[in-house]
């Protein structure tokens, strides 16, 4: 008789392949400044570590926010005791207002339809565990996270099914591609549940366009089906087109109480915007009176920590705050992301044009040997070992098109992306693909014996740490 | 088509009963010494509110780790990108030596062997994930904690098969019963995958014996099958007898390193020995190499915010802090639970005699009017309306004896125990003098009566009560 659940068997066998190259490789070596400077840095990392100087000043000038006090008493034993799933008023008062206030305020959150969760990774689970029975599936755009692929399968046996986006058109969702995709579900016996987005999108870097998201309302309409969107980086999009959120298309089609509009869901989180992955503060919005009542109890399996919930929802009610935050994470993203575009394209090398996220979609196509995913693993080799960066393939994302990397630049301080950026420079101007010399061609011979097949590989990453989005 | 998944439309049922009167009519109307002394007196909650003091005592002494600091300097911002799901190193080995001191030092639990969760309840949950597959089944012993009915089978499929045990031998179990309790489980068609003990036990307060242990240690090992010692009220056990864990019990028995001790998990949490349930801090401890690894990418789902890992670690590596907190807590259970009892006692209610937790396990029988589960309701009405008391009947734990009720004496003040006893006192007494039921009381017990729904409906409106009530 098997000892152990499938679920936890069956995460073994990647486990087992150990193929965590960059990350490993990165651990083994990590860029410092002084200590290590011809270590592997960290580009595959979606954190956001410019603006930390913002909170910290906040922290140091409210003290008791940290301190368990609420005007000079002392409220520690009232947080102590507070696990009450509906989460604590004033800070789902306060996430309510922050999320309208990164959306201009032109749609508005009702603090009852919001559950807190353990960090977004918990409410995108959460969420399927309400919307799907195990064997039904949900359509994604693609590329998309990889952690998805065990947030919203691994425990709840739901499937994804993927809906191909290409570089013919920026990656943008086409109407034939969601058709195709729901076909793909019905050929494979699947029941699909609904869609989900990530807007601003992970790994593009882009806001969902107005006509996007129209389609989408379109047609989760006509198919009876959910539509999530994670909007997690919400607050990273730093310059135009501007932040749409299906909120307010709802609004706009003058959908809002409507069925569709119960079928709308939201997932967001303070680990991306504000930089605070490791307090785990994740949340769901949705109409449905239902999904908000069975998601609140699911949250007992995630509850955020009550210390975590008070500190947050003094820092957020504090609307200078979080007004000056926005604006100057806006400005310093836009700015980083600059740095990284121009130095890339120094070397000839192109991105997706993005406004959003903590990171470019980087088109490396042409330095691919040939188009096809072996070669893309072939070049993730080479950067990992030679240029000695740590960045993301596209084959991790499910990208259809081999060539494009995602390449993160808010986890790092300024000089050390100029010195990634000269390393690249020099792989790339550096000896031509021609005339590589014997030790190095020999490396390349060793390189490709390591290659595992791209199943593998996959399961791999959906191994690495899954926080890393 | 169906727009919701089978979990939530399930539930939906439990929900529509809203028969949560206790919790309910608390709410309406909650005590309060001077704003609302005629309101109700919350004792279905068990939560031990006795030794903040201690806590916040440490706090003011050691401000640094609440602030977020380190040796005076700030770490806010390793801190906040900090979430990888081995748990912060300082955490994990603060808690091993933790449980270890609540064990008396003679087991040893390796931080590497120990998965952080967002309490307890997700560490059981993921228990479940990790052990059984949709229709497999744990057994339990009953009296258990409501809860469980929800954190072990709602989204895992999961079955809970139970071990009955019965006021005949204090609520012991014994090997006839787990041999039943499989039995049953193959008439149900059920694979049954393991055991389940809360260690203390929670409702009945009393912490397993050494015979109980070992027979759960062979009996697993002849059924091949797992044992889980939830043991988050370890650090309850005020009585003269030391908490002997199971981990304890594999040592004696010389079984370390054996194909068995993989198989033996312990759970632990905060939550009750330092009443800090709102930080939602849980732990598993596996010997298990694969459980812990799978637990520990399964933890991304519930992971303890790194500021409450780093309070606590804070805390924790504490030895003078623990060691005076764990005496001192102790001490104050000790005399709070004589207090109950002893006031109990003067009303002609016995309780199971217990060693630990934050409850007793209360004999209300003779108060029934039959030995049936309708008048264990009646009973607990008229404790709720006309006592103005909460607390849990037994058969909201699945007891198989009417008349039982779990008292909570550890969540509120001194005086606010006396007049709950004062109150039951009286109440005892009117029933008591030759039932001179007044007509207007009669009428009112008949329209009680008929608010009585069954007990499935009961059953499952207790499991949609707030979870963390433990």
């Amino acid at each position: 008789m098997g000892i152990l659940s499938r679920k936890a068997t069956c995460n073994t066998h990647g486990q087992d392949s150990s193929y965590f190259l960059g990350w490993e490789e990165y651990e083994k070596n990590p860029y410092d400044e002084v200590k290590n400077p011809d270590g592997i840095i960290q580009m595959g990392l979606a954190e956001n570590q410019l603006s930390f100087d913002l909170t910290e000043s906040w922290l140091a000038k409210n003290p008791e926010a940290a301190n368990f006090e609420r005007e000079g008493q002392s409220i520690f034993r009232e947080l102590a005791l507070f696990q009450d799933y509906h989460g604590l008023p004033s800070f789902k008062n306060a996430m309510a207002d922050f999320m309208s206030e990164n959306r201009g305020n032109r749609v508005s959150f009702d603090p009852k339809k919001l559950v807190l969760t353990a960090g977004a990774t918990s409410a995108n689970e959460t969420l399927m565990f309400c919307l799907a029975d195990p064997g039904e599936a949900f359509l994604l755009p693609t590329p998309y996270y990889p952690g998805f692929d065990r947030d919203l399968k691994w425990r709840t046996g739901v499937e994804i099914v993927p809906i191909q986006c290409t570089s013919a058109n920026g990656f943008r969702i086409t109407k034939s591609a969601l058709e195709e995709a729901y076909k793909q579900a019905q050929k494979l016996n699947l029941k699909v549940k609904g869609v989900l987005i990530t807007n601003p999108s992970n790994p593009l870097g882009t806001t969902t366009t107005r006509t996007e998201l129209n389609r989408l309302l379109d047609f989760v309409s006509r198919k009876n089906i959910h539509l999530i969107s994670d909007e997690i980086y919400s607050g990273t999009v730093f310059t135009s087109p501007g932040f749409i959120s299906v909120m307010e298309v709802l609004k706009e089609k003058k959908f809002e109480n409507t069925d569709v509009s119960k079928r709308v869901h939201i997932v967001y989180s303070l680990s991306k915007d504000l930089g605070l992955p490791g307090f785990r503060v994740g949340v769901i919005y949705s109409n449905d009176d239902i999904v908000v009542a069975a998601a609140t109890k699911m949250s007992s399996f995630g509850l955020i920590s009550s210390q975590t919930q008070y500190l947050l929802s003094a820092l957020l009610s504090d609307k200078n705050f979080t007004k000056n935050y926005l604006k100057e994470n806006q400005i310093r993203l836009k700015n980083r992301h600059d740095k990284l575009v121009s130095g890339l394209e120094a070397v000839g090398i192109e991105c997706l044009k993005s406004n959003a996220g903590l990171f470019c979609w980087v088109d490396m196509r042409h330095l691919l040997r040939s188009n096809t995913f072996e070669a893309e693993i072939e070049l993730w080799k080479n950067i990992i070992y030679d240029v000695k960066l740590n960045i993301s393939p596209g084959s991790s994302c499910h990208c259809n098109e081999p060539g494009w990397f995602r390449v993160c630049f808010a986890n790092m301080n300024e000089e050390t992306l100029k010195v990634a950026l000269n390393r690249l420079k020099m792989f790339v101007d550096g000896p031509s693909s021609t005339t590589r010399s014997q030790s190095e061609h020999q490396r390349l011979k060793t390189l490709r014996k390591m290659k595992v097949s791209n199943w593998v590989f996959r399961l791999s990453f959906q191994d690495r740490e899954p926080e890393e989005r | 088509m169906k727009q919701l998944s089978t979990k939530v439309t399930s539930n939906g049922h439990g929900q529509d009963s809203s028969y949560f009167l206790g919790w309910e009519e608390y709410e309406k109307n909650p005590y309060d010494e001077i704003k609302n002394p005629d309101g109700m007196i919350q004792m279905g909650l068990a939560e031990n509110q006795l030794c903040f003091d201690l806590i916040e005592s440490w706090l003011a002494k050691n401000p640094d780790a609440a602030s977020l600091k380190r040796n005076g300097q700030s770490i806010f911002k390793e801190l906040a990108l900090f979430q990888d799901y081995h748990g912060m190193p300082e955490f994990k080995k603060a808690m091993a030596e933790f449980m270890e001191e609540i064990r008396g030092n003679r087991v040893t639990f390796d931080p590497k062997n120990i998965v952080l969760a967002a309490g307890s309840t997700s560490a059981n949950e993921t228990l479940m994930f990790c052990l059984a597959e949709p229709g497999d089944a744990f057994l339990l012993p009953t009296p258990y904690y409501p809860g469980f009915d929800r954190d072990l089978k709602w989204r895992t499929g999961a079955e809970i098969v139970p071990i009955h045990c019965s006021s005949s031998n204090g609520f012991q179990i014994t090997e006839s019963a787990l041999q039943q309790a499989y039995q049953q489980a193959h008439k149900l068609d059920l694979k049954v995958k393991g055991v389940l003990v809360t260690n203390p036990s929670n409702p009945l307060g009393t912490a397993l014996t050494r015979r109980e242990l070992n027979l759960l240690v062979d009996f697993i090992t002849s059924k091949n099958i797992h044992l889980i010692s939830d043991e988050i009220y370890s650090g309850t056990m005020f009585g003269f007898e030391q908490f002997i864990s199971v981990m304890d019990v594999l040592k004696d028995k010389k079984l370390e390193n054996t194909e068995v001790s993989k198989r033996v998990h312990v759970v632990y949490s905060l939550s009750k020995d330092l009443g800090l349930p709102g930080f939602r801090v849980g732990a598993i401890y596996s010997n298990d190499d694969m459980i812990v690894s799978a637990a520990t990418k399964m933890s991304s789902f519930g992971l303890v915010s790194s500021q409450t890992q780093y309070l606590l670690s804070a805390l924790l590596s504490d030895k003078k802090f623990t060691s005076q907190y764990l005496e001192e807590n102790q001490k104050r259970l000790k005399s709070r639970q004589k207090r109950l009892v002893s006031g109990l006692e003067s009303a002609g209610i016995t309780c199971l005699r217990s060693n630990a937790g934050l409850f007793c396990w209360v004999d209300m029988r003779h108060l029934l009017d039959t030995n049936t589960f309708e008048a264990e309701l009646d009973l607990w009405k008229k404790i709720v309306y006309n006592v103005k008391l909460n607390i849990s009947p037994g058969s909201s734990c699945h007891c198989t004896e009417p008349g039982w009720f779990r008292v909570c004496f550890a969540n509120m003040s001194e005086g606010t125990l006396d007049l709950a006893l004062k109150r039951l006192k009286t109440f005892v007494e009117s029933t008591d003098c030759g039932r001179m039921i007044s007509r207007s009381s009669h009428e009112r017990l008949k329209s009680l009566r008929k608010k009585t729904v069954s007990n499935w409906v009961f059953r499952v409106s207790w499991s949609d009560r707030v979870p963390d009530e433990r």
